[in-house]
């Protein structure tokens, strides 16, 4: 299984936004729904305030809940890799995979009623592209690539640099790194 | 202090600000599956244990019910669908990690097991449909096989039964996203809940004064082992993580607190628990009615307030979020 990590660099995200965007454009979401979204997490007392950015998203997860209490499979890893799909002709619309995602990244795509998600671009990757979100990141601070790989940059990255998870004891092992 | 914002808007439907996707058509579904189950669980051990003089509704009329209640429970929860057309895509597939799954194919093998345990009991039951299918060989065969076997079948049932009782408790206790839910207790919970509400049931529906009698006592046993489950379960949730804390807190203070402890434990368990006992003493016997009927009550405001309570529980909290009402403000104000 190749595993595919997004790293993003929380020291010099300046929570722009353009990742939302450049989602939104590139795969077509629906008016109100959103497959990213920007935190400003600011921490401390006045004056000593610190604030980071954090693009969020699907985590696409190496023990994925979703993908194990989906009842039709239609919540399925890609091409043997760590990508989590939804097969619309599959899905039931039972809502799930959506209590089952501790992260809250899944939505019910309106109007055909189907659940959507975060696809870490897997039809740019099958390309050798890198996600639209990434892609588009006017500082730069989104990397994409396989963890497995020991010479990729992101391998590089979480080697040589600081980096946390969102929320690891939920065990799921999620993908999106964020460097601190 | 920590104040997290969303820089860019997020409102998905049924997820912010607050999950709420699944609402009182899978709480109806949870009621009734469990109903069911118990309603299928006591004919069946009526039979097995030849109570046909001293409970004859159950042994011989109760069966009927399972399936239009069932049928009922799982027209709601096709009601909560989102993609309707796709239902089909349950029974293409059998996933062993999913408790979904499961309720699926057991809820359509229930149903030729409940159709044997009803036809093993017609002719007693409901004679003026045993005539209608006595009218063919067939069906006067295949009447005669099941009265034959109608030990065999209902110890059949009791498995099957079960499991239909005990499977919606499962499948909401292994959403380990969701802290008040994700609680072993919930599965013996749901099915000793069913297994009232279907004792309920009997008491309202029965006429002889001797099964009223011996169900209001299985539904006092119930009843007792019921709240025995819910402290327990929370028990589970105070001894447990941040987040199960936090999840306990709903019900402990938070929005869930008046349903979760007014209608469920104080409605739905602790007055039909007095009611039902004054009435075994002897002491009050005006209020016969109204225990089963709060039991009912109860039962489905168990289903109501976990499916709630347990949808708000989170491991993502962003302290302070973005409100669609607000930006709704400035819309307006332009």
């Amino acid at each position: 299984m190749t595993r595919f990590a997004m790293v993003i660099d929380t020291k010099t995200c300046i929570g722009c936004g353009d990742c939302v965007v450049a989602c939104k454009t590139e795969n077509n979401v629906p008016e109100g729904l959103n497959r990213d979204w920007v935190v400003e997490a600011t921490s401390g007392t006045y004056p000593d305030l610190k604030t980071e950015f954090r693009s969020e998203r699907c985590n696409h997860c190496s023990n994925p809940t979703c993908v194990t209490l989906c009842p039709t499979g239609a919540s399925h890893l890609w091409n043997d890799t760590n990508i989590v799909l939804v097969e619309p002709e599959k899905c039931t619309g039972c809502k799930a995979c959506i209590a089952a995602c501790p992260y809250d990244a899944r939505l019910v795509m309106h109007p055909d009623g189907y659940i959507d998600k975060c696809t870490f671009c897997h039809h740019r990757v099958e390309k050798g592209l890198d996600p639209a979100c990434v892609s588009t990141c006017p500082t730069g601070c989104m990397y994409f690539g396989s963890i497995d790989d020991p010479h990729s940059e992101v391998s590089h990255l979480l080697k040589t640099r600081e980096y946390k998870v969102l929320n690891p004891e939920t065990g799921n092992e999620p993908n999106v790194y964020y460097l601190i | 202090m920590k104040e997290e914002l969303l820089v860019t808007a997020r409102d998905n439907a049924l997820i912010d600000p607050g999950l709420q996707i699944w609402t009182w058509e899978v709480a109806m579904y949870l009621f009734l599956g469990g109903l069911t189950a118990g309603i299928m669980i006591f004919a069946a051990l009526a039979t097995v244990r030849n109570k046909d003089q001293e409970a004859p509704f159950t042994t011989a009329r109760l069966a009927l019910l399972a399936p239009i209640v069932l049928s009922l429970g799982m027209t709601t929860l096709f009601m909560d669908l989102e993609h309707k057309l796709f239902v089909y895509r349950f029974y293409t597939s059998f996933h062993i990690t999913s408790p979904m799954s499961w309720g699926a194919w057991i809820l359509i093998i229930i149903y030729p097991v409940s159709v044997l345990q009803i036809l093993s009991t017609l002719r007693t039951g409901y004679s003026f449909l045993a005539e209608f299918v006595d009218r063919l060989t067939i069906g006067r065969l295949i009447l005669d096989w099941c009265e034959r076997y109608r030990r065999e079948i209902a110890l059949t049932v009791i498995p099957f039964a079960v499991v239909l009782g005990i499977y919606t408790g499962i499948l909401l206790s292994a959403f380990s996203a969701r802290p008040f839910w994700n609680n072993g207790v919930l599965g013996i919970l749901f099915l000793i809940s069913g297994m009232s509400t279907a004792a309920a049931l009997v008491v309202l529906m029965a006429r002889q004064h001797s099964e009223k009698e011996l169900f209001t006592r299985i539904d006092l046993v119930l009843i007792l082992a019921e709240i025995g489950l819910v402290a327990l379960a929370l028990i589970s949730l105070a001894s447990g993580s941040a987040q199960h804390l936090e999840a306990l807190e709903s019900v402990m203070g938070g929005s869930y607190t008046i349903p979760f402890w007014v209608l469920f434990v104080g409605i739905g368990l602790l007055i039909p628990l007095l009611l039902e006992t004054l009435e075994i003493l002897g002491v009050n016997k005006s209020l016969a009615m109204l225990a089963p009927v709060l039991v009912l009550i109860g039962g489905y405001a168990l289903r109501q307030v976990v499916l709630d309570a347990g949808q708000e529980s989170t491991w993502t909290n962003y302290d302070t979020q973005y409100s669609s009402e607000v930006l709704q403000r400035i819309h307006r104000s332009d």
